[in-house]
């Protein structure tokens, strides 16, 4: 129980110097453009493909149900909807903490046992500013941006579903995805991404930076990156969710 | 008050959980002088030249640097001080994402306000005394063990310091390399007058480069002396230790 509270404590602190380090010079705009592309642009593909599968699932899945009510108008709004408020942040959230996040933590344990950090030190530059600090912004920036692509490929395969059954065209489709949504039903849950962002790289460097087990370590924090960050959102959800309820009223309809 | 020598360790303690590596650890190097660090494994060799360059902090005792306490120092303070010093590192430490050359460009393109041409002829000067001239745009996973040695002293020399901290320059190399390992060593201490501490347990090597050589046996300074003295030491460990 006490490892528990050690290990909340020490990734409490960690998290805060990351933000404390954030606004002091060096900014590392170089360094954060760089991870962006690693975490963002690169990630791109596997969001993209994701989010049409997962579009043209749920639309198998819910049809089914919405044809005995007769409300098959219904798909599209529970297509945006599903994917704007939950599952686009969530899912982004989890693709990006298996690939970003692991290899996060191991380039950076791999780093510490290699000795890298040390000489990143002797060279009389900061290596927490140098490493940490880009790839933690660079989580917080791109993960929003990569749940705004996964929420419309997830509406976009919503739509090749159900053209193949209905032949319903593109503009009605979305006319009725996008009809009654509102700002709150999009902003707050696109929001929420950036917490996601913040906890798969604070996790992730945590352990990749914190390592100090040589070759054995590196391992160890790859897996212990994503298996804590993926847990970790999934608690902050909940979380969330319910702070966006209490502050955007309107998204709980 | 001006120190003559260039670092000085008084008194360093230094534990990790309940293994103590180093005991009441005392002693100094001047400019232009060599400090052999022998001992055998897991004496705290490597772990005093971390402490040296504050990437370790000591339980007690105070390391000065020329006349700053490097023990207490943090920020911009402590950077200007390790700026002062270089670090071999037992494994090159390169930055395997980075090129021979960029590796060697990035601490004086972030920490100088040097132009590109300046920063140029400094790295091909370096580069060129550790004759890696030809491989600057050789990736580290490129270059072999002891070119990987040779590009890791040339980053420790960018920033021309007056100390060089060396962990194991010979380990892992044959005998021709290590010993060019030491050459490229002795020249940066006769040319440049540099002081080092040299962590080693190549005996050859060390009595080339070394002036004096400080022995660690179980976290405490056995002995501190010239090579021939310590030959005549009380301490068999010492004498076995120093080929005596």
């Amino acid at each position: 129980m006490i490892g528990i509270f050690d290990f909340v404590g020490a990734v409490g602190l960690f998290g805060l110097r990351v933000i404390g380090s954030v606004f002091r010079i060096p900014f590392e705009l170089e360094q954060i453009w760089r991870h962006i592309g690693e975490a963002g642009v690169r990630s791109l593909a596997l969001v993209l493909s994701a989010g049409l599968a997962l579009g043209v699932v749920m639309t198998l899945h819910t049809r089914g149900a919405l044809v005995m009510f007769g409300a098959t108008a219904m798909i599209p709004k529970l297509q945006s909807l599903g994917f704007f408020v939950e599952i686009g942040p969530l899912v982004a959230a989890l693709l990006v903490a298996g690939r970003v996040g692991a290899g996060n933590g191991a380039v950076l344990a791999d780093m510490r046992a290699t000795e890298q950090i040390d000489a990143i030190e002797a060279l009389s530059m900061d290596s927490f500013k140098f490493l940490v600090v880009p790839r933690v912004v660079a989580c917080v920036i791109a993960l929003p941006l990569l749940t705004v692509f996964m929420d419309f490929c997830g509406i976009l395969g919503g739509y090749l579903s159900e053209y193949t059954l209905s032949h319903i065209s593109l503009h009605l489709y979305l006319t009725r995805a996008f009809q009654g949504m509102q700002w709150s039903n999009f902003v707050p849950p696109t929001l929420k991404a950036l917490v996601f962002g913040f906890i798969i790289g604070t996790i992730s460097c945590f352990f990749g930076y914190t390592t100090n087990e040589g070759a054995e370590g590196v391992g160890r924090a790859a897996t212990s990156s994503v298996v804590v960050s993926s847990l970790l959102i999934i608690l902050a959800d909940v979380i969330l969710v319910k702070i966006i309820f209490l502050t955007f009223p309107g998204s709980a309809t | 008050m001006s120190s003559e020598n260039s670092v000085t360790l008084h008194g360093v303690s230094k534990s990790f959980g309940e293994k103590q590596v180093l005991d009441n650890v005392s002693f100094s190097v001047g400019r232009g002088e060599a400090i052999c660090v022998l001992g055998r494994s897991g004496t705290g060799k490597s772990v005093t030249l971390k402490l040296i360059l504050a990437l370790l902090k000591p339980d007690a005792g105070n390391i000065r640097i020329g006349d700053d306490e490097i023990t207490q120092l943090e920020g911009q303070e402590l950077s200007r001080v390790r700026r002062r010093m270089g670090f071999l590192f037992q494994s090159g430490a390169l930055f395997d994402s980075l090129s021979l050359h960029d590796n060697l460009a990035l601490p004086l393109r972030r920490l100088t306000k040097k132009s590109k041409d300046e920063i140029e002829e400094i790295i091909d000067r370096v580069l060129g005394q550790v004759e890696l001239a030809g491989d600057k745009h050789k990736m580290p996973r490129e270059l072999s063990g002891g070119m990987q040695k040779r590009a890791g002293l040339a980053r420790a020399l960018v920033f021309e310091p007056e100390t060089l901290l060396v962990d194991e320059p010979s380990s892992g190399l044959d005998r021709i390399t290590a010993s060019e390992i030491d050459d490229l060593l002795l020249d940066q201490k006769v040319r440049r007058g540099s002081a080092m501490i040299i962590v080693t347990h190549d005996l050859h090597g060390a009595r080339r480069v070394g002036d004096r050589f400080a022995v660690l046996d179980k976290g405490r300074l056995a002995g501190l002396g010239r090579p021939q003295d310590l030959e005549k030491h009380e301490n068999e460990t010492v004498r076995r230790l120093v080929g005596g």
